[in-house]
């Protein structure tokens, strides 16, 4: 076969979130972001979100990647402001300014992401009731728009682009450099306490009545099995409290192959999480925050396990606690969902298309099958009944109808949007569904 | 340690500038742009402890007259030197030296003939300073003709070739010679090329060349399975290596 005709038949790489869904793309990675961003469609970090965030529109290949900038260019240890180049990822900063007592002032479930992406997916953490997302905690955003200027900007200045960029899912422009005011711990340890719960509803309750007194709160539900749960709650050692030395990096383990699509099913979820439920000790103790904070970034490529027909999540936010039981019940009924973490969320962001509003959020891992986007839709219809929204980062399924429906602020975004970028250059494949962007 | 670093603003040398400042090893960085070299010293005096120095000089390892104000400029800033490491060098694939004798010229040039002028004029001062220790990257690409890696295997061949010479003549003078052989590592430098299984990421290759500056072991491979691997690739018969690709 002579060069050519190889070079022809060579097929289209593809690329995907971390739900594994591929569609054309191809990363381009640059040391210096002021030149990768150079009318690129889109930048991607560490490729985290679920469904197709970091993916570009069908008619563009090549999305830029961020991850080699990665270089801390300035940190005053006395108002604990920090800045980046967007490609640091949270895993880098923890590794080397946990041991000095500071810590990033909001962490996603994850480590394995980016400054830049923790911008504009407008992250949350444990900590919502008291600390909001990661964007009330940025300074300062150095971006490349769509007209190809370099443009600061914060609350303070070209505060209508800033605010559409935090939790704008990088369609707004090119994030460069990401400046934020870190927070001083007592000591790098976590004080941790669970608790056993009999239903959701049970649940919800210990997740507000723990809000008061603790600043990392989280809820996981069984939605397999019996509904049964477990709340999960801590805070920072005291000093008195950890020990004198500082957490040791656990060692991950890493999923060799993507495991045939059998091995995760019902059952098999069902009797893990019964397992789950059983095994974890409710004794309270100081533990190590990367477990805390990071349970899964232990196995590495664990999205392997859901095999090749890959996974998707599933978040949404409901404002009314009441909502949350019939919620829980359409989930059961109409998917399976092995992974299901619920959280209650405080006041809405200034981020024009952040995610969380008061309320109670619940995340769920599904599996992809013939029956998803049904299960999405119908989903999707509860949470607008319900006064709701899901979350950009974690979708794959939804339907543009259905995302304008949940989404009062989307025309006040689209407005700034198109104002930085009215031929909207900058776009992803999630734009193209989500928003009808032109493909 | 005292340690001269060219080529500390990017892949494996940023990773090794970052972990040698971590360890509280005074670091002068060399690099071709100034203000990229600024903004890595930055990066890494931010992450050292607290009186750990990190200093940076502009030096371009494709303008050999840079090579000697520079190093005067490192020995001036941290008085004695006790380890000069070169990470830089240039990459390009067989395809694109193949298309352009510019391109081909300009990579022989750097990787081979400037990076040993460099290494002179520290070994000259290393030596006066009654020794230390010279390391630099060479490539498992040099060691045998290769068909995809044909002219960037010859620069680093006849690198680890200067670089045993070297540790050969000097070390009984106290001048350790070090020749690092990486295999394939994940970096800006080998973006867009498909990783082979086993290849290796720039933080492990950095601890790997640390421990071989702080032990003297003049040929290290790294990832370590590259030493047996190359045992094999070094002695199998040319007719064989002329029927495979690799």
């Amino acid at each position: 076969m002579d060069k050519t005709t190889t070079l022809m038949t060579r097929p289209t790489p593809t690329l995907s979130g971390w739900g594994r869904l591929p569609k054309p793309g191809r990363e381009v990675f640059a040391y210096d972001l002021a030149a990768l961003s150079k009318g690129a469609v889109l930048s991607r970090g560490l490729g985290r979100s679920y469904g197709d965030s970091a993916l570009p529109p069908p008619s563009v290949l090549d999305v830029a990647t961020t991850t080699l900038a990665d270089r801390i260019i300035a940190f005053d240890p006395e108002t604990g402001i920090l800045r980046a180049e967007a490609g640091l990822s949270l895993k880098e900063l923890n590794r080397v300014f946990l041991p000095r007592r500071w810590f990033t002032p909001v962490t996603p479930g994850t480590q394995f992401v980016t400054l830049g992406g923790m911008v504009a997916a407008d992250v949350h953490g444990k900590n919502h009731h008291v600390d909001g997302t990661f964007g009330a905690h940025v300074k300062g955003l150095l971006m490349r728009v769509a007209d190809g200027r370099l443009v600061e900007c914060s609350p303070e200045h070209e505060g209508e682009l800033f605010w559409a960029t935090v939790g704008g899912m990088g369609l707004t422009g090119h994030i460069l450099e990401v400046s934020f005011k870190m927070r001083s711990i007592s000591a790098p340890w976590i004080f941790e306490e669970r608790q056993r719960c009999d239903d959701i509803g049970a649940l919800v309750r210990a997740l507000r009545d723990s809000a008061a007194s603790w600043p990392f709160t989280v809820g996981w539900l069984d939605c397999l099995g019996r509904g049964r749960g477990m709340l999960s709650r801590g805070r920072w050692a005291t000093p008195e409290e950890a020990p004198s030395t500082a957490p040791r990096s656990l060692r991950p383990v890493t999923v060799p192959f993507s495991f045939p699509n059998f091995v995760l099913n019902r059952h098999s979820m069902r009797a893990y999480n019964a397992w789950t439920y059983l095994r974890q000790g409710l004794s309270p103790g100081v533990t190590n925050p990367e477990s805390f904070f990071y349970p899964l970034d232990r196995i590495l490529r664990w999205n392997r396990i859901y095999g090749d027909r890959g996974f998707t999540q599933y978040q949404c936010v409901l404002p009314e606690a009441d909502a949350v039981a019939p919620f829980i019940d359409l989930v059961r009924k109409r998917a399976t969902a092995f992974l299901c973490v619920v959280k209650d969320c405080a006041d809405e962001g200034r981020g024009l298309l952040s995610f969380p509003l008061p309320g109670v959020s619940i995340a769920l891992d599904l599996p992809v099958d013939g029956s998803t986007q049904s299960a999405v839709d119908a989903m999707n219809e509860a949470v607008i009944d319900a006064g709701g929204r899901m979350y950009l980062a974690k979708d794959a399924f939804t339907r543009a109808e259905h995302f304008r429906k949940m989404e009062p602020r989307l025309d006040a975004w689209t407005e700034v949007r198109k104002r930085w970028d009215p031929e909207l250059r900058i776009r992803s494949a999630q734009s193209v569904r989500v928003l009808g962007d032109p493909p | 340690m005292n340690i001269v670093l060219l080529g500390g603003t990017k892949g494996i040398g940023r990773a090794l500038g970052r972990l040698l400042v971590e360890k509280g090893h005074a670091v002068c960085l060399l690099g071709r742009n100034e203000e990229d070299v600024l903004k890595s010293a930055e990066d890494m005096r931010i992450r050292a402890p607290n009186d750990t120095s990190v200093a940076s000089v502009v030096c371009d390892l494709s303008k050999p007259d840079s090579f000697a104000p520079a190093l005067d400029a490192a020995w001036a800033y941290l008085d004695k030197i006790d380890a000069v490491i070169v990470t830089a060098a240039l990459f390009g694939t067989q395809e694109e030296l193949e298309a352009s004798r510019e391109r081909a010229r300009e990579l022989l040039t750097v990787n081979f003939a400037n990076t040993i002028v460099f290494l002179e004029e520290a070994r000259v001062r290393l030596l006066a300073d009654g020794g230390g220790t010279l390391c630099a990257l060479s490539s498992v690409a040099g060691e045998r003709g290769r068909k995809p890696v044909i002219l960037y295997g010859a620069s680093k061949a006849g690198l680890s070739a200067y670089l045993e010479g070297l540790d050969h003549k000097f070390r009984e003078q106290g001048l350790k010679t070090v020749c690092i052989k990486p295999g394939f590592v994940k970096t800006g430098m080998t973006a867009g090329l498909k990783p082979p299984p086993f290849a290796g990421e720039a933080d492990d290759v950095a601890r790997d060349i640390l421990k071989a500056v702080e032990s003297g072991k003049p040929v290290v491979y790294t990832r370590g399975m590259w030493r047996f691997v190359m045992l094999v690739i070094r002695n199998l018969p040319r007719f064989v290596m002329r029927k495979i690709g690799f």
